[in-house]
């Protein structure tokens, strides 16, 4: 498949999940979950910290094998489509030996590489930085890095495992921001896992929920974009979500909690 | 506080060693201090100076430094090898690690009567000695280095499509370098001490061989130039091994900004 950065973007992956199961020794993290995407959609995961949610996406990354059940992406074996998929991941996992550049061409064998590379830079405002050391870099920073790397393999599936969590309040906005003008422009699909359900709401057209390894919400976002962060609208759904994640976590909270719904 | 100003910081570590060498002269000249324990510093420099001019300082040298050098590839090339393979591969760690790290708990000068036995006196001994000292510290740092690589990155490597060789050459061996390197540091050292030892026993040549050859005639001033030299070859191999710390691990947050 042709990847030139300036050819048009291939189309998203479509995403379908049946029945999957993922048992570590006696442990069952993923109970017989079952999730289809559409091409192009953004989804956000959210849950409580050792949910499943993490080990989902890796499972879509190919990174582990599920125990039993289906995983298609695009109507075929995950395992045919890993070209196809990119992940980033909570820490940018730079090369500290390798310049900004080299590690956004990282596993690029083309002969075009250095200018995909450069292209793929300057779309996360990074091109001045392309010669630096990934340590001279700030946090997010490294992170746009990453993004910048994932992009310039054209993958028609991005996984994002919490990329932002490290990141201070501005940055974070600031790359939300970024990862929502890259995917409108690309039309990649999108799999966001985080645990911060306002940035689900920011970014994602659907937000799970995973619970005790099964997916147990699944809550259509319909905003326009550009989000607000501040709409009531906005505020609404991120309440009501964040409800029903914490309701689990509290069962003795009869009703939510009237400042989170308010 | 003031910092101190460039000029002090280029003088300031020369003054310890200048006062000492002050008092050193003054106590030869005035007689307190036996030419037999130590001769004045003008009689060492002009005995350098004797020995340099008549060529045989640079012969010996020579001669030490390719046995060094010689000890070292054929130890460090092993110990790299090696380490590599332990590092890299379970089933070689699992064949070999064990052994190693027995015949590690020998100290390389313990074989000294072996070694005669086996070689001689010759040239090989010497060879024998400083190879299997300086295997160790660049064997373990090897091992070690593979192993402590961040697993992270070798995951993100795959999942980005790289396998085999690519992945080595990426990931593994750069993430590995600062360790190879810190035991290459340690050999450097080691080199120097055992070649010293090797050459006292016994040699024909070399600069171990000049100052053994200097105590019999009571020429303390040559013995001395001797000492100097293995100071002044120690240092040069220290300050070849930081060079290679500056330019390899320039990405290094601790070496930035240090001119290589």
């Amino acid at each position: 498949m042709q990847r030139d950065w300036t050819a048009p973007p291939a189309a998203g992956l479509a995403l379908r999940l049946e029945g999957l199961r993922k048992q570590f020794g006696a442990r069952t993290v993923l109970d017989g979950i079952g999730i289809g995407v559409a091409p192009g959609e953004f989804v956000a995961i959210v849950g409580r910290s050792g949910c499943g949610k993490s080990t989902l996406l890796r499972l879509l990354a190919g990174l582990e094998s599920p125990t039993s059940g289906q995983l298609l992406l695009g109507g075929a074996p995950a395992a045919a489509r890993r070209d196809d998929v990119r992940m980033m991941f909570q820490e940018p996992r730079l090369l500290p030996w390798r310049t900004v550049i080299q590690n956004v061409q990282l596993g690029l064998d083309a002969a075009d590489a250095p200018a995909r590379a450069r292209d793929a830079l300057a779309h996360v405002g990074l091109a001045d930085r392309a010669n630096d050391w990934p340590s001279v870099l700030s946090g997010g920073q490294r992170q746009r890095v990453a993004l910048a790397r994932a992009l310039v393999h054209r993958p028609r599936l991005l996984l994002l495992d919490e990329p932002l969590g490290a990141l201070d309040a501005l940055t974070r906005i600031e790359m939300q921001r970024l990862i929502e003008s890259v995917w409108r422009e690309l039309r990649f699909t999108a799999v966001l896992v985080t645990h911060d359900v306002a940035e689900a709401v920011a970014l994602a057209d659907r937000v799970l929920l995973v619970e005790d390894g099964r997916a147990t919400l699944d809550e259509p976002i319909p905003l326009a974009r550009p989000r607000a962060h501040g709409a009531a609208a906005f505020a609404e759904l991120e309440g009501r979500i964040l409800a029903r994640v914490l309701q689990e976590t509290w069962p003795q909270l009869e009703a939510p909690h009237p400042r989170l719904v308010a | 506080m003031r910092a101190p100003s460039l000029t002090w910081r280029a003088i300031a570590p020369w003054i310890v060693p200048l006062a000492i060498l002050l008092a050193w002269e003054a106590s030869s000249r005035s007689g307190w201090l036996s030419v037999r324990i130590l001769p004045e510093p003008l009689a060492v420099a002009t005995a350098f100076w004797s020995l340099l001019a008549s060529g045989s300082l640079l012969h010996d040298v020579a001669i030490s430094t390719g046995r060094a050098l010689g000890g070292l590839a054929i130890g460090g090339g092993l110990g790299l090898v090696l380490g590599l393979l332990t590092g890299t591969f379970r089933s070689a760690e699992t064949l070999l690690d064990t052994t190693l790290q027995m015949i590690r708990n020998v100290p390389a000068l313990a074989l000294i009567p072996l070694v005669i036995l086996w070689f001689g006196i010759d040239e090989a001994a010497k060879l024998f000695l400083v190879a299997i000292g300086v295997f160790f510290p660049i064997y373990l740092n090897t091992y070690h280095g593979i192993r402590a690589v961040d697993a992270g990155l070798i995951e993100m490597a795959r999942s980005y499509g790289l396998q085999g060789w690519p992945l080595y050459r990426e990931v593994i061996l750069p993430g590995a370098l600062p360790s190879i390197l810190v035991g290459l540091r340690f050999s450097l050292g080691l080199m120097w001490v055992l070649l010293i030892v090797a050459e006292t026993i016994s040699a024909q040549s070399g600069i171990g061989y000049m100052t053994m050859n200097a105590r019999e005639f009571l020429q303390t001033d040559v013995v001395l130039v001797g000492v100097l030299l293995y100071a002044l070859l120690g240092k040069l191999a220290d300050l070849v091994a930081r060079g290679l710390e500056r330019r390899f691990l320039r990405w290094n947050p601790a070496y930035l900004g240090i001119p290589a």
